[in-house]
């Protein structure tokens, strides 16, 4: 009890205080002697008194507070056998850099042998953790205030619940106000309060549901009632969230799905060849992102943001090369093209292998990309994946504006549809053929460049996905890029559907036997092509 | 390379008749013969000496090509070019798993009496269903014909009925054998998962370890790789072959003059599966293991090179493909492994590009050349 007596203290007292120790700059070292002695009271054996000696810390306004808190908890709070006390840098080998803990200079290297830590059980780094977020509420940093209200979720007490109540009031921040405000309701429904029910009402924090659920016990039937109403309202939210969840990395799956496909919809559209190296286009597109990084260390951003024209570039290049090389000489024997491309789609894999590596490659998220979107407690959206979401819906569009509105897209069309006819008016069609394999292959890159954001960059990487495009161009309707669109959204959500219940494996293989059965219903798929071009 | 059959002959003798077959048969047995003779006759240490590590290789070879034979079956005269033949071929060689395993008895590490060890290990107390059985071996090796069929038959039956072709049906199948690869790794399945199924001991009451044994496995491959042949050659020869020939030229034509397309193509599909079955069912207890890997789809369209290689629609092209990879294959992979997937790549290519008739192609070619400069006299008949 005595420690939370002190806590609140030393909450009103730093109001008062915090601004102006702040605004003290470090330079001024107020009475190192008594620092000293609050340190030495922490060198003691029983716990008791070092918790007292940690309250004592907390009473003292000192600045440097916050920093042995924080490495005593972490224990790096350590005396020397000088009697001195350091806080250890690094701990890392034999030797570790430490710095004064009253000065802050470093003083170099020392053995760990000299050193000796300061212990701390369990119930010690509770308090230590409550009275750290405390000090934090009073940083000057918005983001350092928010997690200390984040942590204080479940960690408050009788005490602490009325030292809070005037930060609440006091506090700027909405998102500091209402997270505390939550921290003190959930304390109050443990206790059995209505007013902490009510409070909860709607919360998604874990925490909330376990606070609600030791209401839903109270002795109490109307808090107890009135628990229970709440707990099945969050249920009910929850499971929205987590449909909502389930979208998201469907949609996510999809969208991964729609770039690797779309490429392919595209050559096996015009051309009726099937570009079985499609895949190891795509990898190729992931290395050159990893590549980039490379030449431009320190700068992912960047790197990613120039890989985007690199990969599609590399990647249409070896398509070219794949159509002059092999494909051309297989005109109208789709099925030896298949096999040529498969072969192609060998050596590529091989030749990474040899030349980079057999293992995986990291490429690095850049920072814009990391972390995620946080729209409530439950539901978070990863940012990487919105990218590449926003990623492949850019690439369609741009795809459906090149064969809507420019001439190439229009010679396509006319090739796709009649070949014959659309030579004998004049359209080279050799030419056609060039500029599709090397548009399709140039989107199969910059799937590759997106797919390096979400998975291990590896020789195998398109093996992965050859199979799963073709089922979603076959799904879609050959010839059809809305067909690709859609085929590869809805595939995506319902093999994350269909996950939780039937495992990765058994969800993989239902979709597959989806297909199959679906291809006899529609043998051209969800869009077919009508008239004289789905005879094919 | 069609010769002139009597339509009177029965039709699984009518391939005796045919040249093609008789060189096929004689050079198949003389092969068989000779090395058996290098390995019984011939004393170890003499250079000419067959081991018996080699008698196994070649026997893994032959199931290969019976197995090629059974692609070409319905690539070369169906047009069907299959890239999950690699799924029959595993499902076969799982049938003829089980019954080693089940052979195994109570001699297994945990020293179960029924339970093979994977399950003792999973802690299942009780054989599934569909393992019941398969101590018998008349019913194993009905098996390792029925189930690959059964499978053909329900697939081909939906695929063809609604007239998926082409490189539609090419990746339906490998969409198949993917499918059952992935389930096949699955402990839950019931085939050992990942490991497949090992450690087989004797079939028949043979021990499986003896030179012996495999001396004979060696012959019975060889065997029935010429009984396959025969019977794909009496089905290509008889006027059901011609409908395939012609559904492979002229589908919908074909399907205009009256036939019932979707029959004939489910028909030898399902006989393709089975042979596959019975090659991989040979191919099981000669390698002594068999696991999802089997399915996996490099496998099957690697069965579809031998065939490109050998030289489609004509069987024994197949076989010389199957044998001419696989020996590469052994070659590279002992002396540069990196290099194999360098040259099997390049093979894919070249093959495809440059002999699109294959080996057979090659021969055929090199013959008209000579009889061009030498023209033998039957030909004026």
């Amino acid at each position: 009890m005595r420690r939370f007596l002190s806590l609140g203290l030393l909450c009103l007292m730093l109001l008062g205080t915090a601004v102006s120790a702040q605004a003290q700059s470090s330079s001024s070292t107020p009475d190192d002697q008594a620092a000293l002695a609050l340190l030495t009271a922490l060198d003691v054996d029983s716990y008791r008194d070092k918790g007292e000696a940690i309250a004592a810390i907390l009473q003292s306004d000192d600045e440097r507070a916050r920093d042995w808190l924080q490495a005593l908890l972490d224990g790096r709070l350590q005396r020397t056998d000088d009697g001195r006390f350091v806080l250890v840098l690094e701990n890392r080998g034999r030797d570790w850099p430490v710095a004064d803990a009253l000065t802050n200079e470093p003083l170099g290297e020392m053995s760990r042998r000299d050193l000796d830590r300061i212990g701390i059980n369990n119930a010690l780094r509770n308090q230590l953790r409550s009275a750290i977020a405390v000090v934090d509420l009073y940083s000057p940093n918005v983001e350092r205030r928010r997690t200390s209200a984040d942590r204080l979720l479940g960690e408050v007490d009788g005490e602490l619940a009325e030292t809070l109540a005037p930060v609440i009031a006091d506090a700027e921040d909405e998102y500091v106000r209402t997270r505390l405000a939550q921290a003190v309701a959930i304390y109050r429904a443990e206790q059995g309060e209505m007013a902490g029910v009510e409070a909860l009402t709607g919360s998604l924090h874990p925490r909330a549901r376990v606070a609600l659920g030791r209401a839903a016990n109270s002795d109490d039937p109307i808090v107890a009632d009135a628990a229970a109403t709440a707990l099945t309202g969050i249920e009910q939210q929850l499971k929205i969230n987590r449909g909502l969840e389930t979208l998201y990395f469907g949609l996510s799956l999809g969208s991964v799905l729609v770039l690797a496909a779309i490429g392919l919809a595209i050559t096996f559209g015009v051309m009726g060849v099937i570009n079985m190296a499609h895949g190891e286009l795509m990898m190729l597109g992931a290395y050159t992102t990893w590549m980039m990084q490379q030449l431009l260390p320190g700068q992912p951003g960047l790197a990613l943001i120039l890989s985007i024209p690199a990969g599609f570039m590399v990647a249409a290049l070896v398509g070219i090369a794949i159509e002059r090389g092999v494909i051309q000489f297989l005109k109208g024997r789709p099925l030896e093209t298949l096999l040529a491309t498969f072969g192609i789609s060998l050596i590529l894999q091989q030749l990474v292998r040899t030349v980079i590596s057999p293992l995986n490659r990291t490429v690095v998220t850049p920072e814009w990309m990391s972390g995620s979107l946080v729209i409530n407690d439950a539901l978070s959206l990863t940012l990487n994946r919105m990218f590449v979401l926003g990623f492949a819906l850019v690439v369609f569009a741009a795809l459906m504006l090149i064969m809507r509105r420019t001439r190439l897209g229009l010679e396509v069309r006319a090739v796709t549809q009649n070949r014959a006819m659309a030579r004998s008016m004049g359209i080279r069609a050799t030419r056609v053929d060039i500029m599709t394999f090397a548009l399709g292959s140039g989107v199969a890159g910059l799937a590759g460049v997106a797919l390096s954001q979400l998975t291990n960059v590896g020789p195998n990487l398109g093996q992965n996905y050859i199979i799963d495009s073709f089922m979603v161009v076959v799904f879609g309707g050959v010839g059809n890029l809305w067909g690709t669109l859609v085929a590869g959204l809805s595939l995506g959500v319902i093999n994350q559907v269909l996950e939780p219940w039937a495992g990765a494996v058994l969800a993989k293989i239902i979709v597959l036997v989806f297909i199959i059965l679906f291809i006899q219903k529609r043998p051209r798929g969800l869009f077919p092509q009508k008239g004289r071009a789905a005879e094919g | 390379m069609m010769t002139q059959a009597t339509s009177s002959q029965f039709w699984l003798t009518r391939p005796f008749g045919e040249r093609a077959t008789q060189t096929f048969l004689g050079v198949l047995f003389a092969a068989l013969l000779l090395v058996t003779v290098l390995h019984l006759a011939v004393p170890q240490g003499h250079p000419l000496h067959v081991n018996a590590y080699t008698v196994n290789l070649f026997g893994k070879y032959l199931s290969y090509a019976l197995l090629a034979v059974a692609v070409d079956l319905v690539w070369g005269y169906l047009g069907i070019l299959s890239l999950g033949h690699g799924a029959f071929f595993a499902i076969g060689g799982y049938a003829m798993g089980m019954y080693l395993m089940r052979q195994i008895g109570d001699r297994g590490t945990y020293g179960h009496p029924v339970l093979p060890d994977f399950m003792v290990f999973l802690n299942w107390d009780s054989l599934p269903w569909y393992w019941h059985g398969f101590d018998m071996a008349w019913f194993a090796f009905a098996m390792v014909l029925l189930a690959p069929g059964l499978l053909a038959l329900v697939f081909g039956f939906l695929a063809f009925r609604s007239r998926v072709t082409g490189v539609y049906l090419s990746i339906i199948t490998q969409a198949l054998t993917f499918a059952l690869m992935l389930a096949f790794f699955r402990n839950e399945m019931g085939f050992g998962g990942n490991n497949g199924l090992t450690d087989f001991r004797e079939l028949l009451g043979f021990n499986l370890r003896s030179d012996a044994t495999r001396l004979g496995l060696f012959i019975a491959t060889g065997v029935a790789l010429a009984l396959g042949y025969i019977l794909c050659r009496a089905i290509v020869t008889s006027k059901l072959g011609r409908v395939c020939v012609a559904t492979r030229d002229a589908e919908a034509r074909t399907r205009f003059i009256g036939y019932r397309v979707e029959r004939f193509q489910l028909f030898v599909f399902v006989v393709s599966a089975m042979l596959a079955g019975l090659a991989g069912a040979l191919y099981v207890p000669q390698v002594g293991i068999i696991n999802p890997s089997e399915f996996s789809p490099l496998f099957s369209i690697e069965i579809v090179l031998w065939v490109a290689l050998g030289g489609r629609a004509t069987l024994y092209g197949a076989v010389i493909g199957a044998i001419l990879v696989n020996y590469a294959k052994t070659i590279f992979t002992g002396i540069m492994p990196d290099a194999w997937l360098f040259a099997l790549g390049a093979l894919f290519v070249l093959v495809t590009v440059l002999l699109p008739k294959g080996v057979a192609g090659l021969l055929g070619h090199l013959k008209r050349r000579k009889e061009d400069d030498h023209p033998p006299k039957e030909a004026a008949a």
